[in-house]
């Protein structure tokens, strides 16, 4: 488990994982916030549906993929946190959804 | 000039990545007039090495210590400099053009083309792929993503964590942990027995190198972090769904500790990726265990206008791509005719020597470090790519059939054509070919890689904008 070092300031920046409510660190990436929540595993694969959760937390190993303000397969580890964000477990492949293009 | 809004379609110089080599590069090339662009994937400058610099809420600098607080002078030095600097943007194709190439640069979702007439490509080093049991389970990170953290967010280890590997890297990140009052539970650590004096051995010349003093030190830190556990012969992460538990053999006994964390480190390599889909030359590196682009003493790769820095041009730390990336500028600025030769040689005196200083006794690190085959070349059920979760034996098994290479090896298993582009299996998928079949990785050879080097979405490509030639192509509209 991780835990804020108390001089990393106060988590004020809103958002929800799972439809809960949480608080994170202006400035922490999605995967940073939700290491920091005690969420360890963020997607299960499209291969084998096994877990994974962040691994390199810098943009390059692809496995903190998750659902943000419901588009998918965003790298957690690339995107910063923002008021109000929903942060989404993503089960397997992505849905394509024809109707959501844009 | 701080981080641009909005891009020009041409400069003269398109410099990737903004660690060490590629901020002093920009900073370098532009105090020469030459309108230069940076582009990097982070938030700020800094690449891995300085992540964080201008923006760590860890301001007590004992904790990351006057290494890596040096990096803000290389960060301040690109802010104050004409370059125009441009986060949060992923470089994701260059085509080659007339005057030199064409850049697809995605930021906040939209694409758009910007051209240079030279690049300079400083994509910096990622973690050595660990392919151990287990390495997939949530819980189990890099100890560099653990230091991401603790740069970015002020996160570190709470009870219930274990650090395994080997490598200056994982003793820094020990020390950090230990000066922000974090501790682990256990270090396994997998340098092989005797691996020092071998080392010292075989490079002396390590006595005379700046690292000498600082790597001392910093294993007396790093041991405060937790107990360390010598002579790690094995390790297996185990549990359902997460890691509850590591498995390790030292001395031919097995153990087992209980965690919650694992934090994964043999070792840093160079991103290639780019360099290699734009076509430039590698080799293999027997010392360092792993694909290296191949390059002059002035970053100068096989294709012309791509000048290479820093250590996605071979692993020699943030020093020795510091004194690169001014070196790499010099020969833009050559490349690009503002100087000639003899000018870029005598400008480059002291960058030359600087760099030198810094990589004096490297071979003694890479001989020290180089990680045991075992931990390098996995087997049986031990995921190779953990993309598309191919097996090792299922690597074997296509050799067995027939599978020559990495390359036809994507036609057989999809092994490295997952979003992670061959990143976290492709030196391990070249050594266990090379070991099937008696030949050497050279002899394999690593993937042929190609743009897009990372993913990119429909509607990415979508936003492009158009020329009225593409448009006619797909829609003929009325002339």
């Amino acid at each position: 488990m991780f835990r804020r070092l108390p001089e990393a300031g106060a988590a004020t920046v809103p958002l929800t994982i799972d439809g809960s409510a949480a608080l994170a660190r202006a400035g922490d990436s999605v995967a940073a916030a939700l290491i920091a929540a005690g969420r360890v595993d963020c997607r299960t694969t499209p291969v084998s549906g096994k877990p994974r959760g962040p691994y390199c937390m810098m943009g390059v190993c692809f496995d903190c993929l998750v659902e943000i303000d419901g588009r998918p397969n965003q790298q957690a580890c690339m995107v910063e946190v923002q008021p109000g964000m929903q942060v989404a477990r993503q089960e397997g492949p992505r849905a394509v959804d024809a109707s959501a293009a844009q | 000039m701080s981080a641009v809004d909005t891009l020009r379609a041409e400069y003269e110089l398109a410099i990737v990545g903004a660690g060490p080599a590629g901020m002093a590069a920009a900073t370098a090339a532009s105090a020469r007039g030459i309108s230069t662009v940076l582009f990097d994937e982070q938030a700020a400058p800094g690449g891995q090495i300085y992540r964080a610099v201008t923006t760590t809420p860890l301001q007590r600098r004992e904790i990351l210590g006057d290494d890596y607080w040096h990096g803000r002078t290389l960060a301040d030095a690109l802010l104050a400099s004409t370059a125009a600097y441009s986060p949060r943007s992923m470089v994701w194709a260059a085509t080659r053009i007339e005057n030199g190439f064409e850049l697809a640069v995605s930021r906040a979702g939209r694409a758009q083309l910007v051209r240079a007439a030279h690049l300079i490509v400083a994509t910096g080093a990622e973690e050595r792929p660990f392919p151990i049991p287990g390495w997939t389970l949530p819980g189990v990170m890099t100890a560099g993503a653990a230091q991401i953290l603790l740069k970015t967010a002020g996160v570190v280890p709470g009870s219930g964590t274990v650090v395994a590997g080997s490598g200056p890297l994982l003793y820094l990140v020990l020390a950090q942990f230990a000066a922000a009052g974090a501790s682990v539970d256990a270090v396994l650590d997998t340098t092989p027995p005797g691996r020092f004096r071998a080392a010292w051995r075989d490079a002396a010349g390590f006595a005379t190198s700046p690292y000498l003093g600082k790597g001392l030190a910093l294993l007396r830190r790093a041991r405060a972090a937790g107990r360390v556990v010598r002579g790690v012969e094995s390790l297996e992460a185990i549990g359902d769904g997460r890691v509850e538990r590591v498995r390790y053999r030292v001395g031919g006994t097995t153990h087992e500790i209980a965690c919650s964390s694992l934090l994964l480190h043999q070792g840093v390599v160079p991103n290639i990726n780019f360099a290699n889909a734009i076509g430039c030359a590698q080799h293999w590196d027997d010392a360092q265990a792993c694909f290296v682009p191949s390059v002059d003493a002035w970053g100068t790769s096989s294709v012309a206008g791509v000048t290479l820095a820093g250590d996605g041009a071979g692993i020699a730390g943030a020093r020795a791509a510091e004194a690169h990336g001014t070196i790499a500028a010099l020969n833009a600025a050559c490349a690009l005719g503002r100087i000639d030769r003899a000018q870029r040689d005598a400008a480059g005196t002291q960058a030359q020597a600087e760099r030198s200083r810094w990589l004096r006794g490297r071979r003694f690190l890479d001989l020290a470090y180089r990680p045991s085959p075992q931990f390098r070349v996995p087997s049986g059920t031990t995921l190779v790519c953990r993309c598309e979760e191919v097996t090792a034996q299922q690597v074997i098994d296509s050799v067995r059939l027939g599978c020559t290479g990495p390359n036809q090896m994507k036609s057989f298993l999809r092994c490295g054509m997952g979003p992670c582009q061959g990143r976290m299996c492709g030196l391990t998928v070249s050594e266990l070919i090379a070991q099937e079949r008696r030949s050497t990785p050279e002899e394999i050879g690593h993937y042929r890689l190609r743009f897009p080097i990372k993913p990119v979405t429909l509607g990415e490509l979508a936003s492009l904008p158009q020329t009225e030639a593409s448009e006619q192509a797909v829609v003929r509209l009325p002339r």
